[in-house]
């Protein structure tokens, strides 16, 4: 089976469009991203393409409408906040089966000021949010640190530094909502939405698009392998049944799974690894992914962010973009976001923020109820 | 549900809580009978370990522990807070999610592991049609 290279990849400064449809955010992208691989919609031989909110809105062939109806094959998938990843899965896969040489991922969501998400219940009956506990997500992700918690200790300020460290790497990428420093006073006095998250540890809903063109290794040589990114791995698990999950999302066994997995795909381990954008949606779940990808050993993620090395210029940075914390979080498209932001280091083209020499790099989503994608990609020249 | 048999009494605010005609309302999961995988509500297969129609009833204990929770600050219009969401492992297995009253909503006050128990209210709120609903709750448990 041919490798898989990423040939052209770019995404929107994630932000607040409300002027703009969310066919017209995913076109951008899908021009930059074109662009940046050298080649036309005539040229693509199908679209992959991830939207959640708007899932039987057949947002793939929009896009095509405003970018050129070639006739291509169109697939739409949601998969929670997976569901950019699982679109540039259903790309790999399409190549890796040998149905096309070159084909157009897009991830795109137009999530305004959207507020609390999750928590809205099955409306029978009587609303049963804040009579029996919470489903927003906040509340949700703090349960699930606080088992980190209650196994380990992890404190407060520790899932707080999370978000000083994710703001502070945003301040140096334009691509961002938001580029301020956050210091530790201000992260932990924010107003608490769902102890230990405060509002500056809960990702930001906003507007974006993402988008990448993939090839087959064939195509990848016709085009020029100089700025090609080769997908080591891609991977996506679903939770298998655990003791708690029908009350407690588990966000962690789908994720040790899927690294596993990626590690193997990859012949790569996690000490091989330049750098990180995992799916911190909340700050209480980058220290659980530290582990479960494996970037430490199990109850040491509190020191690993205590002594610094996961913040950029450490042994292993993650999110050096700002993550979900700081850039956003536009769920359909924060996936290949993540992949735009690796790929770009690995192209040696991430300005002030590079990551120097990075030759390996890791992208990790979660889809709550729960779907987990893993993309391992290597620098090729 | 009719009217006639609503104004008998209150509903359950989740499939999984039972109102016996006599005797005190209860919590009743499911349980595997190839596996013990226990579960809230009705099914036919086990998800765990996929046997078919080895599923039973299964009462569940009233008293049970802590596991984890979180002080919820934020919610929809409406909404009273702060409260606390709570997860709790019950004795002999299974796991329900819950407001725990009774407490001051604080870190330094809430203990995971703290020893609960499940009590039964009337539900501050009606449906549409007036219904009540008896609904659950956890409180500390003296040891």
């Amino acid at each position: 089976m041919s490798d898989v290279y990423v040939m052209g990849i770019d995404m929107i400064r994630f932000g607040r469009y409300p002027e703009r449809s969310v066919p017209q955010l995913g076109a951008e992208a899908a021009l930059l991203a074109l662009d940046d691989a050298g080649v036309t919609i005539q040229d693509v031989e199908a679209l992959f393409c991830g939207n959640l909110m708007q899932a039987s809105g057949m947002v793939g062939q929009r896009i095509l409408q405003e970018i050129g109806q070639t006739g291509i094959a169109v697939t739409n998938s949601s998969n929670a906040c997976a569901t950019g990843a699982t679109a540039f899965r259903e790309g790999w896969t399409a190549i890796k089966a040998g149905l096309y040489d070159l084909v157009l991922v897009v991830g795109v969501e137009q999530l305004g000021k959207a507020g609390l998400l999750g928590g809205r219940g099955d409306g029978r009956g009587i609303p049963k949010e804040g009579l029996l506990g919470s489903g927003t997500m906040p509340a949700v992700f703090a349960e699930a640190g606080m088992e980190h918690s209650r196994k380990y200790g992890t404190t407060f300020e520790q899932f707080a530094k999370v978000s000083v460290k994710n703001h502070h790497h945003s301040v140096k990428n334009s691509k961002s909502m938001y580029q301020k420093e956050t210091p530790l006073e201000m992260v932990m006095s924010a107003e608490m939405i769902a102890y230990p998250n405060t509002k500056l540890m809960c990702s930001v809903n906003v507007d974006g698009a993402a988008s990448a063109v993939l090839a087959s290794e064939k195509k990848a040589r016709e085009l020029g392998m100089g700025r090609a990114v080769r997908v080591k791995a891609s991977v996506l698990t679903s939770d298998p049944y655990t003791e708690r999950d029908l009350v407690m999302p588990d966000v962690n066994t789908c994720t040790r799974r899927a690294a596993q997995q990626a590690y193997a795909m990859a012949g790569v381990g996690p000490g091989d690894l330049d750098l990180v954008e995992l799916h911190d949606c909340f700050a209480t779940a980058e220290i659980l992914h530290y582990e479960n990808l494996g970037l430490c050993a199990d109850g040491e993620a509190g020191k690993l962010i205590d002594e610094g090395e996961t913040a950029h210029g450490g042994r292993i940075p993650v999110n050096v973009s700002g993550g979900l914390l700081s850039k956003g979080h536009p769920l359909g498209a924060t996936g290949v976001a993540n992949i735009y932001e690796v790929s770009t280091h690995l192209r040696g083209e991430a300005g002030e923020r590079q990551v120097e020499g990075a030759r390996i790099g890791l992208t990790h989503v979660i889809g709550l109820g729960s779907a987990c994608g893993i993309h391992i990609l290597e620098k090729v020249a | 549900m009719t009217k006639a048999a609503a104004a008998a009494g209150p509903l359950p605010v989740v499939p999984f809580l039972k109102i016996p005609e006599t005797g005190d309302p209860y919590l009743e999961g499911r349980r595997c009978g190839e596996c013990g995988a226990i579960y809230l509500g009705e099914r036919s297969t086990c998800s765990s370990c996929g046997a078919r129609d080895r599923i039973q009833p299964h009462k569940l204990a009233s008293t049970g522990t802590l596991y984890v929770y979180s002080i919820v600050h934020r919610s929809f219009p409406g909404v009273e807070v702060p409260y606390v969401s709570a997860v709790v492992d019950l004795d002999g297995g299974g796991t329900i999610k819950g407001n725990l009253i009774h407490i001051e909503p604080s870190p330094e006050k809430i203990q995971m592991g703290m020893p609960v128990e499940v009590i039964f209210r009337i539900a501050p709120t009606k449906d549409r049609e007036g219904n009540e609903y008896l609904t659950y709750y956890f409180q500390p448990r003296e040891m």
